[in-house]
Formats: C-alpha cells, sequence, structure tokens
C-alpha cells in the first residue's frame, strides 16, 4: 500500500507535480538534443574527413611530412600498394601526386594544393566526386581538366569552363606552369579544404613537372568500415614493417594525420556532458524544493504516520518513492520526445544555414544530422533517476526529524 | 493491577529560558475497560501527558508500565513498534491519509503489523459498520463530513486490536450531533467489548458520559472521580 500511497500522493497536488514532470522532461530533453547535436556534428565532420579529404589510412615518405617537397616520394608505390590491397577490410587503395603550387586566373591567384590522380581509382576511395555542385569529375579524355572547391572558384572567379593557370616547381625545382580547365566544382562543407585543395589528372601532371609515376607522394586507403581503422592500420604496419623500419615510409590514420578531429569529438562530448551535469543539477534544486514542500505540507500527516506505527524505513520509502514516480514520468515523457525529435532530425537534418559561413569556415557542414546511441538514452534516463533518488534523501530525512507528537497537532 | 500504571511521571521542557514543568508528579492506573476523561484548564499538562502515555514523548522522570512493560525505557524504534501494536490513536483533526478511501485508512494499519489482505479488508469492513458507515467504505476523507472521518479514525485506531485508545480532544472539531453520535458508539463499543478509552477533553459532553474524570491543573491531578 505505501506504493499505492505514493503513486497517488504524486497527483495530490497536479499542478505541482506536472511542473517539476515537465521540468524534468524539458531537462532531460534539452541533455540528449544538445548531445545528439553535437555528436551528429562530430560524427559528420569526422566522416566528412575520412570521405572526402584524408579517407582512412595514408602512406607517406616520412620526410615528406615535414615538408610537402614533390621529391619526398613513396618509391615502387606499385608493389607497396598490391600489398596494402590484399590486407582483409581494406576497400580501395589509391595512388596520388600531392605538391603546393598557385592557381590564378586573370583576375586573382591563391595558393593551392594540387592533387594529381588516377580518376577511377580515386573514386574507389574518395567519395568527392558526389560533392560535386557543378560539372562532373575528372575523366580519362578530357583536355587538361580540373576540378577545384566552390570557396577556390569564387575566390578566382572561375566557373565551369574557366581557364585557370597552375604554377608549380616541377621535380627539378624550376618553376612551370600549365592551363587547366575547370570541369567540376566541389563544396564539401569544409571552406578551408575546398579553398586549397584541386584535382588533376596524374598522368599529364607527372609529365608536366617531371614526375616518375612508378612513385607517388601519397597512398590513400579506404577500408570498409571506420571501425576497424585501427586494427587494420595495425596489420598494414606489419605487413610493410621492412620499409616502415627503414624509414622508407610512414603509416598514419586519419587521427593521427588531423588529431583535433579526434580531440574535437572528445571535446563535444566532454562539452554535452557538462551541460548534462548543469541540467542534472538544477533538477536537483528543483526536485529538493519541491520535495521539501511536499513534506512540509504534510507534517500533520506524517506525524499521524509515525503515531501509529509507521517506522522510520517505510516514512522515508514513500517519500523516495513518490519523487522516483514523478522522474520516471519526467524520464520517460523526455526519452519519448528525445527518441522522435533525433529520430526526425536524424533523417531531415537541421539546417544551419544561416550560419552556414561560419559553420563551414572552420570545417563543418551547415547541414546537422543527429545522432545518438541507445546506451546514451538509458544513461541520460539512470542519471535522471538516480539525480530524483539523491535530492529526495535531503527531504525525506528532514520528514524523519518530525517529533510526531508535535506534528499531529500541526495546523494543516 | 491496572492495565497502565503510571508512577511519579515528570515532564520538564528545558528548551526554554525558564524550564516548563509540563507534567509534575503524577500517579496513576487506570483498569482495563474504562471511560476515561482527563480534563483540566489549557497548559494543564493534558497533552504532554497524553503523549506520554502514547509512547509519543519520553518522560523526564517516572515509569509508565503498560501490561507489565516499561515503556519509558524503551528505545525510539522499539516505541515505534510497541505503539502499532499496543495503541489506538483518534486525533482532534480526524488526521487520516486523504488519498485513501475509508476502508484503505483502516486496512493500512493492519498492512503495517503485516496481516494477509483478505483478513485486513474483512476486519477493516466489519469496524467500518460497526462505527456506522459500513455504506461509504469506498469514498475518500474529503467527501466524508467531519463525523464520519472521525468515526474512520475510531475505526482505524481499533484496526490494530489495541490495549487501550489514546483520543486527543476527538470532539473538538464536531458539532453535537456527530459529537453525541460518536460518544454513543465508542461508549457502545467499551461496554460491549471491554475496550478501553481515555480522552483529554474540555468538552462537557464528553465528561458527561464519561465513567473517571481526572482532573489534572499545573502538571498534577487534583481530582480523580470515578462515576
Amino acid at each position: 500500500m505505501i506504493w499505492s500511497i505514493s503513486w497517488r500522493n504524486v497527483w495530490r497536488n497536479k499542478t505541482r507535480s506536472l511542473v517539476i514532470i515537465l521540468a524534468v522532461t524539458i531537462g532531460l530533453f534539452g541533455g540528449i538534443f544538445t548531445y545528439a547535436f553535437m555528436s551528429g556534428m562530430s560524427v559528420q565532420r569526422t566522416n566528412a574527413a575520412i570521405e572526402y579529404e584524408i579517407s582512412n589510412i595514408q602512406i607517406h615518405n616520412p620526410e615528406f611530412l615535414l615538408n610537402e617537397e614533390i621529391n619526398f616520394t613513396i618509391n615502387n608505390s606499385e608493389a607497396l600498394i598490391s600489398k596494402v590491397e590484399k590486407v582483409e577490410g581494406v576497400k580501395a587503395v589509391c595512388s596520388r601526386i600531392k605538391c603546393s603550387g598557385m592557381a590564378s586566373t586573370a583576375i586573382t591567384g591563391a595558393g593551392i594544393t594540387i592533387n594529381a590522380v588516377n580518376p577511377n581509382k580515386e573514386k574507389k576511395v574518395s567519395k568527392l566526386y558526389t560533392k560535386l555542385l557543378k560539372g562532373k569529375f575528372l575523366e580519362k579524355g578530357d583536355k587538361i581538366p580540373v576540378v577545384i572547391g566552390e570557396k577556390l572558384a569564387n575566390k578566382l572567379k572561375a566557373d565551369v569552363g574557366s581557364k585557370i593557370v597552375v604554377t608549380v616547381a616541377n621535380v627539378k625545382g624550376v618553376i612551370t606552369y600549365a592551363a587547366y580547365i575547370v570541369v567540376g566544382i566541389y563544396k564539401t562543407g569544409n571552406d578551408i579544404f575546398d579553398e586549397a585543395n584541386i584535382f588533376v589528372e596524374d598522368v599529364p601532371f607527372a609529365k608536366l613537372i617531371g614526375f616518375d609515376l612508378k612513385n607517388s607522394s601519397e597512398i590513400a586507403i579506404s577500408l570498409n568500415n571506420n571501425d576497424d581503422t585501427d586494427a587494420i592500420a595495425v596489420l598494414i604496419k606489419t605487413k610493410l614493417q621492412s620499409q616502415i623500419s627503414s624509414k622508407n615510409i610512414a603509416v598514419q590514420t586519419w587521427n593521427e594525420i588531423q588529431p583535433t578531429l579526434s580531440a574535437m569529438t572528445s571535446m563535444m562530448d566532454l562539452v554535452s556532458s557538462i551541460f548534462l551535469i548543469i541540467i542534472l543539477i538544477a533538477l536537483a534544486f528543483g526536485i529538493v524544493n519541491t520535495m521539501l514542500m511536499v513534506v512540509m505540507e504534510r507534517v500533520r500527516e506524517l506525524g499521524m504516520l509515525m503515531a501509529i506505527g509507521m517506522n522510520h524505513k517505510r516514512i522515508f520509502s514513500m517519500i523516495m518513492l513518490e519523487t522516483i514516480f514523478l522522474s520516471i514520468i519526467g524520464g520517460v515523457l523526455g526519452i519519448v520526445i528525445s527518441i522522435l525529435c533525433v529520430d526526425y532530425f536524424a533523417v531531415h537534418g537541421i539546417n544551419l544555414s544561416i550560419i552556414g559561413e561560419g559553420v563551414n569556415s572552420i570545417g563543418f557542414s551547415s547541414m546537422v544530422y543527429l545522432q545518438a546511441d541507445n546506451s546514451f538514452y538509458m544513461q541520460a534516463g539512470i542519471l535522471v533517476i538516480v539525480t530524483a533518488i539523491l535530492s529526495s534523501i535531503y527531504p525525506a530525512l528532514k520528514a524523519l526529524k518530525l517529533n510526531p507528537a508535535e506534528a499531529v497537532r500541526e495546523e494543516g | 493491577m491496572g492495565i497502565i500504571e503510571i508512577k511519579k511521571l515528570r515532564k520538564v521542557y528545558s528548551d526554554t529560558k525558564i524550564p516548563v514543568k509540563a507534567v509534575n508528579g503524577i500517579d496513576l492506573d487506570f483498569e482495563e475497560g474504562e471511560f476515561t476523561a482527563i480534563v483540566g484548564p489549557s497548559g494543564c499538562g493534558k497533552t504532554t501527558f497524553l503523549n506520554m502515555v502514547g509512547g509519543l514523548d519520553s518522560p523526564t522522570e517516572g515509569e509508565i508500565t503498560i501490561d507489565g512493560i516499561n515503556i519509558s525505557h524503551l528505545k525510539p524504534r522499539q516505541l515505534v513498534d510497541y505503539r502499532l501494536n499496543n495503541i489506538g490513536f483518534v486525533f482532534q483533526a480526524y488526521n487520516l491519509i486523504p488519498v485513501l478511501t475509508a476502508i484503505e485508512n483502516v486496512a493500512f494499519i493492519m498492512q503495517l503489523q503485516g496481516r494477509s489482505k483478505k483478513d485486513r479488508n474483512s476486519r477493516a469492513k466489519e469496524l467500518l459498520d460497526a462505527v456506522g458507515i459500513g455504506d461509504k467504505l469506498n469514498n475518500r476523507p474529503g467527501d466524508l463530513s467531519g463525523g464520519q472521518q472521525q468515526r474512520v479514525s475510531v475505526a482505524r485506531a481499533l484496526a490494530s486490536k489495541p490495549k487501550f485508545i489514546l483520543a486527543d480532544e476527538p470532539t473538538a472539531n464536531l458539532d453535537s450531533k456527530s459529537t453525541n453520535d460518536l460518544l454513543d458508539m465508542m461508549l457502545k463499543m467499551n461496554k460491549e467489548s471491554n475496550i478501553t478509552f481515555i480522552f483529554s477533553t474540555h468538552d462537557q459532553r464528553v465528561m458527561d458520559k464519561a465513567r473517571r474524570i481526572v482532573t489534572l491543573e499545573d502538571g498534577r491531578v487534583i481530582k480523580d472521580e470515578k462515576l
């Protein structure tokens, strides 16, 4: 009957109970929504970096990592690629010539990184070709084609069909240049990448700078499953141990290449946790206040219960149960609303185009698709209930300190 | 030998600047089946005395022995169990649990005693029939009149099969008719079932029905009349 009394007590003051239930619901929803938003942003950023920019694993000449000089190459890269392709879990491998240069039009110029690629192999590793706003990706047979980012196109005032001149130092250090026709303009959502990277065909570019196509500046590896990156990197390192030991190559995963990405994910998790803790603290004060009011309002009733023989354990349980019921109702509502909302925005996304320039400039997409693990809903729900239980301890102890002889005579 | 024996009972409140002697040396015995009114002016110590007899407050000095057990020496936790199984309380303001129905209010105390659902429901119904509100079993206190609520309160006090019932100003909030009906009902129970009732009261109507009147003044017994 204690369960029954506690449950009915919840509905004695409907307005007050609904206010605290609403507070739990909104608090939980706020915490989950923020987490899902942050998580969505960081997962999208990481996936974008892997799919369009870095790929899962890259191999370089260790010296190239210190100085992106065209002569710091991976020698005999074909043999190395065929070894890597045999590693289980590897989806595709491609070779790139990568160097710095200058892109210019009649109007202006900009410093760039030239990615000279085999179009067909590149498409198997990078999904950049899916992010084209205009035109098409590189194709064999096109005449001097180049694909550039939207940000660079705007800067150079170039469009599909425009001619741009790429100036670069050849393998002997002599400045050389070539004219290219823009065949496609891409937008990854990361302005920094889009402004700096252009894509050209490897064969003509190698001829332009005198690069031996048996070698490469970069080998990019994509995997079937992003979660296997670290494990497969270990397998590849084992296979290529002799070249790594002799410092001919260095194998790096995406988070070694861009440690800021994993740091950002950790930071976003931390920010979400801090936000959730702030919500829980605010909630705790609300619950303490409500339950203290409950105890103060029922002094005579609690005194009577103690007088007729209800022991401290039962009085304590009765008050705790009332709080648990309140928090469970609020918690379930909060989780259900959060699931519906997160599921909706996971599919339809939240359009941040109003501040798109700002988020793009720091590398994030302006469409955010929310993401939350099922385990997070569970954790958040449990945290709310634990907070409610902890918050009701003080009011419950306050009730136990009542003197039944005085309490039964309290004015009701 | 009385069911309740009180020897040299004193209660001094020392938490004020000048200590207050609320009960100042009371010696009294109560026999089984008594229908006693404790009377006296406000501040004479009636409530303090009743609280100590009911195990709600501890004496500064003296002893209260109920059915051979000195409750002055019981620990607070033991006193809770003692009250549950041996003393019935009727309060001035009825003090029913507002979210429970009449039958649930009466059955609740039996649940605290660990009695079976079947047992407590049949006894609660029987008691509510006995106090004359067998037709209001499923009404909540808010749907009952003051007199009806006090009848539920008496039924609840009887539910635990106590050794005696302490009633603190039970008629103070009732009109004349409800007071008379309630007193007649309690008197009938006292006579038919030999249930011991001890009241604290100012109410002349209670005093008129009582068979013993103990008058207190300044924490002492100044008159003890058996009528």
